[in-house]
Order: C-alpha cells, then structure tokens, then sequence
C-alpha cells in the first residue's frame, strides 16, 4: 500500500479523494455502501442558515456523458443539521467539511458563526459558485471583488479553516483565485459546476423546471482540469480539483496538474462506491509505477 | 439495499416498445417488496452516465421482473439484453405499498395506465396471498399499450381493459372504467400506477368517493438513495407543503398527500 496521504495546510487528509458537495447528501446515505472513513473526507449538502424549499421540478437532465442539476440547494438549514445531522458525523475519523451557502454575506457569516464552535468540522467550504439559486447564475463567484468580499468576512467570523469554491463560468479564473488568496482563503475548490440548459423540442420547453442548471460530470473534465492548472499554478494556498473524476486517471490528471486533493461528484450517483474505488485506483497506480508517495506527483506537469 | 453487480438476465418478452426482462439478483429479490424500485447501470461504460429506476413488475424465486417502455437512450440500451447478459443492479430501494389493515376480505382496485402497470403485478400477487379481493384495471392508447392483457388474465383476479380508441375492451380512459365500477362495487382501497392525467382524474374520484388509494409517482432519479434530491414532488408531509424525495419518501405515496400542480 502506498503512502497516499496529502497536506492540506491546515489538514493532512489520509488520502486525496473528497465526495462533493450536493452528490453525497449528508454522508450518512452512502453508510450501506461504503465506509466513510476510508476517504479523505467528504462535503455534506450545502447548508444555508434556514431550510431551504429548492426549486420546482424536473430538476435533474441528463446529457451526453453530463448532468445538468437545478437543485436549488434545497436542504435542512442549520438547527436541524446542528441537531440531528452533525451528532452523527462528528465522531467518523475522516475529514468532516460543512458547504456553506448564503443569500447574501451576512447569511455565510450567520453560519460559520452558527457552527464554527462545534467539535468534529474539519472545514467550512464556501459555496459562492451556485449557478441554480439567482437569475442567471448570480453568484459572489463570478467577480474578484465581491470574491473578496465574502471571503475577507468569512474568515473574520471563525477560526475553522476555509475553503473557497469557486465558479467556472468567468473570462478570468485566476484573477477571481486571487481574490480569494489575498482574503484570506486556506485552499481554493474549484470548479461549481458550469451554466447550463437543455430543451425538449416536442414540447419546446426547458427541461429544467428552473431553465437553467449546472453542469457536472465527464463532459466538463478537461475544462475543468484547464481551470484547475491555471490557478494551482498561480496561488500559494493548496487547490483542491473538481470536475467529472470518475476513475483514478481522472483524479491523477487534477494532482499533475497542481491540485492537492480531488472532489468526486457526480460519480458518486452512478456508482455509491465511486469514492472508495477511486481511492483503491489511486492506490494500484503506486504500486504498478513504483510511486511510494503519491503526494510526489503533485504539480509534476512536464511541459519540456 | 444492496448493489449487485453480477445480476444475470434469464429472460426476455418484448412486444414493439414494451419489454419484460427476467432478471436472476438473489440477493435483491429475497428482500424486495411490492412498490419498490431498483436502479440499474445499463452497461459498464460512462454513458448513459446515470443508473435508470425500474420498478420491480414481479418476483419468482430468485428472479425479479421488469417491465418497461423504451423512451431514451437508457431503456434503449437495456431492451438490448439478452439472457446471459449481466446488469448492474442497486436496490431494493424506497417505501413500497401498504397492504390494508386486516387485509383478509377486503377489495382492492389496482388501477394502471400503459407502462405504469408495472409494480401492480407484484402488488397484486402480495394481495392476493394476504386474502385480499383483487380487481385489477389495465389500460392503454390502444390495444398494443396493455402487452400484458393476457399475463393478468391467466392470473386469478379480476381484470378489467380499456383502450382510449376501444381496440380493446372497454372503450375510453381506465379511470373512467374504474369510476363505472367503482360505482357499482365500491373498494377498500384503490393503487395506481401510471401518467399524471391519469393520476390528477383518479385523485378525484377517489376523494369523491372517500376511499384511501395509495400512488407510485414517476421521476428522474439521480442516484435513488437519496443523496441527489433530483426526485422530488410536491407532497403535504407533517401538516405542511414540500418538495419530497421520490426515491426515499416513495415512491408511493397516500393520494390524499400528493400536491398536483395547478393547471396551465
């Protein structure tokens, strides 16, 4: 077995392999498939301060080699998270991550405050890269300096470490990484998902139930893996990889390229177990290149 | 619930788009319940990238049933297997059908229209041996809809066929057939299977008539296991309105609980 640990900064990982928020609902519905504390950690559903309704259905189409999602990050809020949800998680020995989604700065700052206090939270990720919750995709992500601005406020308001996700479907990816590395940001995940629609044409209606959803799964990898090497080569904070990984390969491409960890998502609907084999993937790979850490091969992009 | 990879097609009847597949998953079928689904992976590459829900049609022994439409390019796939073939099936999954209390005696309507016929057979068979009185409505567009008229008539309950342009049976909607019957005979209970017209009419009929039914809704599914939240339908749940899991509330549900959206 190779040694497949990872340095977060502010957190080694036994191995690089997160599930994704929004793919693995509260962790707790993938208990019968496999063994939560065998990943590096995982994102529970993104958390607004209040219960959330989500959006009107269909909220799911699926396209070629993709999934177009508009959710509407429905879910419990946090009372009931703090009461039910996060007793049961807290003691897993894995990487606990808390999505943290608001309406507006203050309602992030609501629920870090809310829950920055409780034992068992490895980390906040800071979901401002949503495409289905505002008109058109209105997000904090889409711009450097309202990036900034949450980022900077977030982190005044707890002392958990943060990680800040951000959204695809910008002209200027790195500029908005920046942003988020001189508020103050502990890692960057990127990347959300990407703005998207499908129609049908018998009827001509959307096939969203919210016209617009966001894009996930094998279609956007290579975008994706682009995004992620432009930034990991551009910032000093670890950037965590996100973009239709599927296999071991998928994941191995996002740590050539820069990143320190990976997110699975939509893998996870397909196969529950996408997770842990991954991670068995990751491992073979050592084994069969000779590879004794697998943290070596971050960043090792040859480009001569 | 469990996955298994290594579920084996034994057989398989097909009539123009309609297809009953036999499927040999020991594991799921000893803990499958009529009402619940399964997802299934239709091959083993990345697209089709999500498993397809199927509700189980019937149970023999080991063997689960499943009867379907093709409609995309996931049941296009899998109307392609043959026996020998394996699949990839997770399940049982969701709540299934409640049988009345004190069942013995009691009359039940199973009403289905087109491919929602589906877990009415299994239902029916599970009634049937609680020493519930079955009387089971089958309808379609046309003949050619109800493929398995003659499978629930070799059964020992009660059928009743209709076809909207009467190539079969009776001619009109089902609901209006059940609605006739359901005049003269009132049921117990009353458990449908089938499009939302078909549901929005009977909902109404059932009120009227003041007899509990119980509905499995349809929906594209994510994952099935909850996780997505990609299922869901409008339904009065603890005294209020929300947007509900089909795959882990359902994805059957009491009629009286179900919200239909106003018409446009």
């Amino acid at each position: 077995m190779a040694d497949l640990t990872v340095d977060l900064g502010f957190r080694k990982l036994r191995n690089p392999v997160i599930t994704a928020s929004g793919t693995f609902g509260y962790g707790l519905e993938f208990q019968p498939f496999l063994d939560l504390e065998r990943l590096g950690g995982f994102i529970v559903k993104g958390l607004y301060f209040e219960p959330r309704e989500g959006n009107p259905p269909p909220r799911l189409v699926e396209t070629a080699s993709g999934l177009i999602n508009a959710i509407g990050l429905q879910g419990v809020g946090v009372r009931a998270f703090r009461a039910e949800v996060l007793p049961r998680l807290r003691d897993l020995d894995t990487a606990v991550i808390i999505n943290v989604c608001g309406d507006d700065d203050d309602e992030y700052v609501r629920v870090v405050e809310a829950l920055g206090d409780e034992r068992g939270v490895a980390a906040f990720e800071l979901n401002i890269s949503c495409p289905n919750v505002k008109r058109d995709g209105a997000c904090p992500a889409l711009a450097p300096e309202s990036t900034y601005a949450v980022v900077k406020r977030v982190k005044a308001a707890t002392a958990v470490p943060l990680m800040t996700k951000l959204s695809p479907n910008v002209t200027d990816i790195v500029g908005i990484a920046r942003a988020a590395e001189e508020a103050a940001t502990d890692a960057i995940s990127l990347v959300n998902t990407f703005l998207a629609m499908a129609i049908d044409v018998e009827t001509r209606r959307p096939k969203l139930g919210n016209i617009f959803g966001g894009l996930s799964g094998p279609a956007i990898k290579p975008i994706a893996l682009r995004m992620v090497y432009q930034v990991a080569s551009r910032v000093r904070v670890p950037v965590i990889g996100v973009g239709g990984i599927m296999t071991g390969m998928d994941a191995l491409e996002f740590l050539v390229a820069g990143a320190r960890a990976v997110e699975v998502g939509t893998a996870n609907f397909a196969d529950p177990t996408a997770a842990v084999r991954i991670i068995g993937e990751l491992d073979r790979f050592c084994e069969e290149k000779g590879i004794a850490r697998l943290a070596d091969i971050i960043g090792t992009l040859r480009l001569a | 619930m469990k996955i298994d990879p290594g579920a084996r097609i034994v057989g398989h009847e097909s009539w123009h788009d309609y297809h009953l597949l036999s499927v040999a998953v020991p594991a799921v079928a000893a803990a499958a319940a009529p009402g619940q689904f399964v997802m299934v992976k239709v091959n083993d590459q990345p697209y089709p990238l999500l498993r397809r829900p199927l509700s189980i049609h019937g149970r023999n022994g080991d063997r689960l049933e499943f009867f379907f439409k093709t409609a995309g390019v996931g049941t296009a796939i899998l109307a392609t297997k043959q026996p020998g073939d394996g699949l990839d099936l997770l399940g049982p999954l969701g709540r299934g059908f409640r049988p009345p209390e004190r069942a013995a005696g009691k009359l039940a309507y199973l009403v289905g229209g087109g491919r929602g016929i589906a877990p009415l057979f299994f239902l029916a068979e599970d009634l049937h041996a609680r020493g519930v009185k079955v009387r089971v409505f089958y309808g379609g567009r046309t003949a050619a809809d109800i493929p398995l008229r003659p499978k629930f008539e070799r059964a020992c309950w009660e059928t009743g066929f209709a076809t909207d342009d009467g190539s079969f049976g009776f001619a009109g909607l089902v609901t209006t057939l059940f609605a006739q019957e359901a005049a003269a005979r009132r049921p117990d209970i009353v458990y449908a299977c089938g499009p939302d017209p078909m549901f929005h009419t009977l909902a109404g009929a059932v009120r009227t008539l003041g007899v509990p039914a119980q509905f499995s809704l349809e929906s594209i599914m994510g994952c099935g296991i909850g996780a997505c939240w990609g299922c869901v339908h409008r339904i009065r749940k603890d005294g209020r309105e929300a947007w509900v899991k089909i795959c882990e509330d359902g994805p059957v549900f009491a009629a009286s609980d179900i919200v239909w959206p106003e018409k446009t």
